[in-house]
């Protein structure tokens, strides 16, 4: 909302308000953000090519302009199947994150909430594990079945969370009440399944702490349907969950239907970020610190607040993925300990020099 | 004068526990009505039942309306809850333009109509220039206003408000009334409002009901309605009501040594004193 007595009727005061929308100066930011990790995590790496070469690789892949990079053949390949598809895969897990993240603390109207509240992390976790002791994939390829049963895994809980916590009452606490014990349930039997699966232990521990690792295409490709639907759907219904920002009670009063538009938004939310968690793991605090960060730099409306979750949890995911591959390079940290290690205190940053009450 | 809001034997249940056991009202286009009534009888589920929040049984006409759906009610009823729901970091422009959701849908942007109305409603209320201001940031005054606002820029016939004096002083809660009886002249609104304040009640409005034990028990002029029988039967209050000019005006007398002998004393002490009706 600005003042702006140019557009529209001039009122008395001569302040005419304006919605709060997001504004091109936002929009600008989350697209330089997107660009300047993509750049970087294209152009940095162990392999040592010229950052000019594979700006000149990428802009030759481009319909219609052909460029000569000058690269070999290796690493024209270094370049265009694995960094890129790397690239786009963090994209991807990190705008589905952050948007998941984003409206599943509008949904419940708590600052709390992450994408993982209803059981999705527990379910992909244990689903992971049961494929992983039974020898039936390895984490590592697509065609193996640790991604379908961590995907399985994540939706199931989160369909028990919801329809226990229906059973419980209709408020939202007793669906938050009823994800926590989901949870808690499925930790437990993945604890179990630990335990007398010691031999597995490094490769499940490996995977529950995440990582943006490709085979080619196959994973963005994988994901890319999942991203595009659920946050479409999300991104939707940014305006009923600024409504849904005075409760129950009074959204209903202003001709909304709450909890059909909570089933809903959840529903998006989780598939997205279900079928995010079975290619990448388990990545923590990118769908609570992303919204966070943004709302207290841009505002809380949801309608500023999805559409730059989705660029800045983008942007976000790719450059914690540099990090963690070029550390300890040429090892590889796990991504969930770069997204808590950075995010961590760039949030205290944030809040910090942050003067917005949004909470 | 046609009825813009009747209601015939309407009873709702919550948790199966009866609050509203058949309640009979019937109010005009343009009426102001105040509900009283002690605590727990029921005043805050009567408007949640005309507003659709409750099932009930019984009938509920609300003029014009032509569809149960909530959007459609929306555009009928607007409502002023005791304890509105701030969204930490909402601007007040914001929170206005809630108001218009019933006109403009849930996925639709405001139209240039939506925030020129709403821009009206914030002058109208002296909150011009807080439309940039945080919803929390306001004192408790500005904030009831912001809620009115809300309710106005939905731009209904009827308006609900519950309890709308609760939180304020006594200037601000003249204030909040005056402003009410005036947007009612203006644009013809038909009020109905539930108070606490039984002198207010009087004051305001062209009649009172007396809810109690889930009926309507009396209603009418405040005059005929707000009497020390009616104020000790059905709030179990020890008053006395003197007249003025404008009305019943309703003292609580000192209940200690009331207490320490019996009631009955007490409430005919006022009549006496006050009550000629």
């Amino acid at each position: 909302m600005r003042a702006n007595g140019a557009s529209g009727a001039a009122s008395a005061s001569g302040i005419q308000l304006q919605a709060s929308a997001l504004r091109a100066r936002a929009l600008v930011a989350g697209i330089v953000a997107v660009v300047i990790a993509v750049v970087a995590g294209l152009t940095i790496g162990p392999a040592g090519i010229p950052a000019h070469r594979v700006l000149m690789e990428l802009a030759d892949l481009l319909p219609g302009i052909a460029v000569e990079s000058g690269l070999n053949d290796a690493h024209k390949a270094i370049v265009t199947d694995i960094r890129l598809p790397r690239v786009v895969l963090g994209l991807l897990v990190g705008a589905t994150l952050g948007t998941s993240g984003a409206t599943y603390q509008a949904a419940f109207r708590n600052p709390l909430a992450d994408p993982y509240l209803l059981g999705i992390a527990a379910g992909a976790g244990l689903g992971a594990t049961i494929a992983i002791v039974n020898d039936i994939g390895d984490g590592a390829g697509v065609f193996d079945l640790v991604p379908i049963a961590a995907f399985g895994g994540a939706l199931g809980a989160v369909t028990v969370a919801y329809l226990a916590g229906h059973i419980g009452g209709r408020s939202t606490a007793s669906l938050i009440l009823a994800g926590i014990a989901v949870a808690s349930f499925l930790a437990a039997c993945q604890t179990y399944l630990l335990q007398a699966n010691a031999d597995a232990f490094r490769r499940i521990l490996a995977w529950l702490l995440g990582r943006i690792a490709t085979s080619g295409w196959a994973e963005p490709a994988l994901l890319l349907p999942y991203f595009l639907v659920t946050t479409a759907i999300m991104l939707r219904y940014r305006r009923a969950l600024d409504v849904l920002a005075v409760g129950d009670e009074e959204a209903a009063a202003l001709g909304l239907e709450p909890r059909r538009i909570r089933l809903i938004v959840l529903l998006a939310a989780s598939l997205g970020a279900a079928a995010a968690v079975s290619v990448s793991g388990l990545i923590s605090f990118v769908g609570i610190i992303v919204p966070h960060a943004i709302r207290l730099v841009f505002g809380t409306s949801n309608r500023i607040l999805l559409p730059l979750s989705v660029l800045f949890g983008a942007a976000f995911l790719v450059l914690a993925d540099l990090t963690a591959r070029t550390v300890l390079s040429p090892a590889e940290l796990p991504i969930g300990v770069v997204t808590a290690f950075l995010g961590a205190p760039f949030f205290v940053f944030v809040l910090r020099t942050s003067r917005r009450e949004i909470w | 004068m046609s009825a813009a809001v009747e209601v015939e034997a309407l009873e709702v249940s919550l948790d199966r526990t009866p609050i509203l056991t058949g309640v009979d009202l019937s109010v005009s286009a343009g009426e102001w009505v105040n509900v009283v009534g002690p605590n727990g009888a029921g005043k805050t589920t009567l408007l949640r039942a005309l507003l659709g929040l409750v099932a009930y049984d019984g009938k509920v006409h609300i003029d014009g309306l032509s569809s149960q759906r909530r959007s459609v009610r929306a555009q009928h009823l607007a409502y002023v809850p005791q304890s509105p729901v701030i969204p930490q970091g909402m601007l007040v422009g914001d929170y206005v333009l809630l108001g218009r959701t019933p006109h403009r849908g849930i996925f639709a942007a405001e139209t240039a109509t939506d925030t020129r109305i709403a821009t009206e409603v914030l002058e109208r209320l002296d909150l011009g220039g807080f439309g940039e201001r945080a919803m929390q940031s306001l004192s408790g005054g500005e904030r009831q206003r912001a809620v009115l606002a809300r309710a106005l820029a939905q731009q209904t016939p009827i308006l609900l408000l519950d309890e709308p004096t609760t939180a304020l002083d006594l200037g601000h809660q003249q204030d909040v009334l005056d402003l009410v009886d005036g947007l009612r002249r203006e644009r013809g609104l038909t009020v109905i409002a539930t108070l606490h304040d039984l002198t207010l009640a009087a004051r305001y409005g062209d009649r009172v009901a007396i809810l109690s034990e889930g009926r309507v028990a009396a209603c009418g002029p405040p005059d005929g309605v707000l009497t020390v029988d009616s104020i000790a039967q059905h709030f179990g209050a020890h008053v006395r009501v003197l007249r003025d000019s404008d009305g019943p005006v309703i003292v609580p007398t000192a209940t200690t040594s009331a207490h320490a002998t019996s009631a009955a004393p007490a409430g005919r002490a006022a009549t006496q004193n006050g009550d000629h009706s």
